[in-house]
């Protein structure tokens, strides 16, 4: 061994200390902020650690060091303006692109290698050494294709760019993406067979299956998605590895793609779906068409913002429970003030986080963190449950089926066993909700009909305006 | 590195990464992932390697130098956008009073 290999595989180690441990610190609150900063080193020590080997070796040539620079400073750059630029409550999106163009350069780099044969030029290899190459080669294509377009679907929905077509919710979806795994199927071995012509149209089945899979996949179950998508980049990316024949990446591919997995695990055990009904099972609303919801509200109470004005001023404990509504009206910085003013008044606030509240599990937390809610008011639902009796007044903006006694009361509901927050043990609960329209599930929410719950009706930014005109006139927070 | 060793790696590297998470608080959900989402664009390392070995091949360079882009987005871009979101957890206690 030589000194530039010695010094490539220190690094190499290094890198991969660091990688761990910084996944191993994001896990944790005190110390995640370093731990993603500690990752971003690792990843830089990386590209130290491979130039410094290639300049070592064989020398990097002027025209190389030309295309790294131009690539690595469009790339870095529009990440970064991205990063900065985008709102909060994009998040998931977001996710969901930078995840993409992680698969995408995987998909090039196995394309690239595959159209040119570099490094140790084909013919020394021999039969079984090809194989591995063309094998790892069409892994990192098929997989890197599917997070790419998976992941741009994914984006689309969440944007609301895509709606869900009708026809992806029948059975003849499964016939399509049947057909379009066995067409990359077919390609793969096309390709060891030798026919080089056949990665194209792997390129193109593969693409198309990612678009057939994550298509009839509802806007609830995307974070799942986005999730599972992610821990395939990583798979792409430990593939890519074996193409280049670099350990550095198939050590990281491999941890993303099992830590993302987990995660997966994990997102799915908060919304009390299975991986597979999230995969095949289509949009929740589609598969049950109101089975249990085509009961009608037959006790609805509506009430008006000086209402509910009235009642909160004269509450000892207010819990506010916020969901996804209040995060596309924008509202949380209103929310917030809301919340300071019963707060000059006395009155204890505590805001309830369903696991799974906002777009993306802990979505809702980075929310009201930005809206300068103190972190020690969030508390999680197993903590916040028991206090519900003893509250005198509950707040639901724009959550829904986190809030349906269903879950706990009717076993035929298909939301039943679903981890929900005890609101309507409260001695009152105001609903803030533009309409009577289901939430994402479909389902009837039997909490409005409860003689304790009263609507308020309308948009929640305007809603807590008004709430806050209210209050004033009322001269609370006054002070 | 024999096919063996590497498949080795790839065995050890998906338990450590099996390990690593075992319990995550659901407010961490949303920024680990977009941690392990930057971190998989280590793909960028392939994209160097592709453009360094490519020679005087002019579209391996392209495409070598737009993988690299498009790696480059997601690191960086995860990177950052990670840190936005766990700004605003740690800045809480600091910034009360």
């Amino acid at each position: 061994m030589n000194l530039p290999v010695i010094i490539k595989f220190v690094i190499d180690l290094l890198a991969v200390l660091l990688l761990a441990l910084g996944i191993k610190g994001l896990s944790k609150v005190k110390s995640a902020r370093d731990a993603n900063r500690l990752a971003a080193f690792a990843m830089s020590l990386s590209v130290v650690g491979l130039l410094s080997y290639y300049l070592g070796t064989s020398g990097i040539a002027i025209q190389s060091w030309i295309w790294i620079i131009i690539g690595s400073i469009i790339g870095s750059l529009f990440g970064a303006i991205l990063a900065k630029k985008v709102p909060m409550t994009s998040m998931p999106e977001t996710v969901a692109l930078f995840n993409g163009c992680g698969g995408m350069s995987s998909l090039l780099v196995a394309l690239g290698v595959a159209i040119f044969p570099i490094s140790n030029s084909v013919e020394n290899l021999d039969f079984f050494k090809l194989l591995i190459n063309e094998v790892s080669i069409s892994v990192s294509i098929f997989v890197g294709a599917i997070t790419f377009t998976g992941s741009i679907v994914a984006m689309a929905k969440l944007q609301g760019w895509l709606s869900t077509p009708g026809w992806t919710q029948s059975k003849v979806r499964h016939f399509v993406n049947i057909v379009f795994a066995v067409a990359s199927l077919i390609a793969f071995f096309d390709l060891i067979n030798g026919n080089t012509s056949s990665i194209w149209l792997l390129v193109i089945v593969s693409s198309l299956l990612g678009i057939g899979v994550t298509l009839p996949i509802g806007g609830a179950d995307m974070p799942v998605v986005i999730s599972l998508l992610n821990s395939y980049s990583g798979i792409a990316a430990a593939a890519a590895g074996f193409v280049v024949d670099s350990q550095l990446l198939i050590v990281a591919g491999a941890m993303v793609g099992a830590a993302g997995l987990i995660l997966t695990q994990v997102m799915c055990k908060g919304m009390n779906r299975s991986l597979v009904s999230v995969l095949f099972g289509g949009s929740l609303s589609a598969q049950s068409p109101a089975s249990s919801g085509s009961g009608e509200y037959t006790n609805i109470t509506s009430c008006s913002v000086e209402e509910c004005a009235l009642t909160l001023e004269a509450a000892n404990k207010v819990i506010i429970v916020p969901g996804y509504g209040l995060a596309v009206a924008q509202a949380q910085h209103t929310l917030r003030e809301v919340t300071k003013k019963l707060e000059q008044n006395g009155i204890e606030v505590v805001y309830a986080i369903h696991p799974v509240a906002g777009r993306m599990p802990g979505h809702m937390n980075v929310l009201l963190a930005e809206a300068d809610v103190p972190y020690e008011q969030l508390k999680e639902m197993d903590v916040v449950n028991p206090d519900f009796p003893a509250t005198d007044v509950v707040l639901v903006l724009g959550a829904n089926d986190v809030v349906n006694p269903q879950a706990k009361n009717d076993s035929s509901s298909p939301l039943y066993g679903m981890p929900v927050l005890d609101v309507q043990e409260a001695r009152t609960v105001f609903v803030i909700k533009r309409g009577m329209s289901a939430g994402y599930s479909g389902i009837k929410n039997d909490l409005f009909d409860l003689p304790n719950t009263s609507m308020v009706f309308g948009d929640a930014k305007k809603v807590l305006n008004d709430l806050i005109g209210e209050l004033k006139d009322l001269g609370v927070g006054e002070k | 590195m024999s096919f063996i060793s590497l498949l080795w790696v790839l065995l050890l590297g998906s338990l450590l990464g099996l390990e690593l998470i075992g319990k995550v608080p659901p407010t961490l959900h949303t920024p680990l992932m977009s941690g392990a989402n930057a971190i998989s664009g280590i793909t960028m390392l392939a994209a160097l390697t592709l453009i360094v070995k490519a020679g005087g091949n002019v579209p391996l360079l392209i495409i070598g130098s737009v993988s690299l882009g498009f790696a480059l987005f997601n690191v960086v871009g995860g990177f950052f956008v990670t840190d936005r979101m766990l700004a605003m957890f740690s800045r809480k206690p600091s910034n009360k009073k």
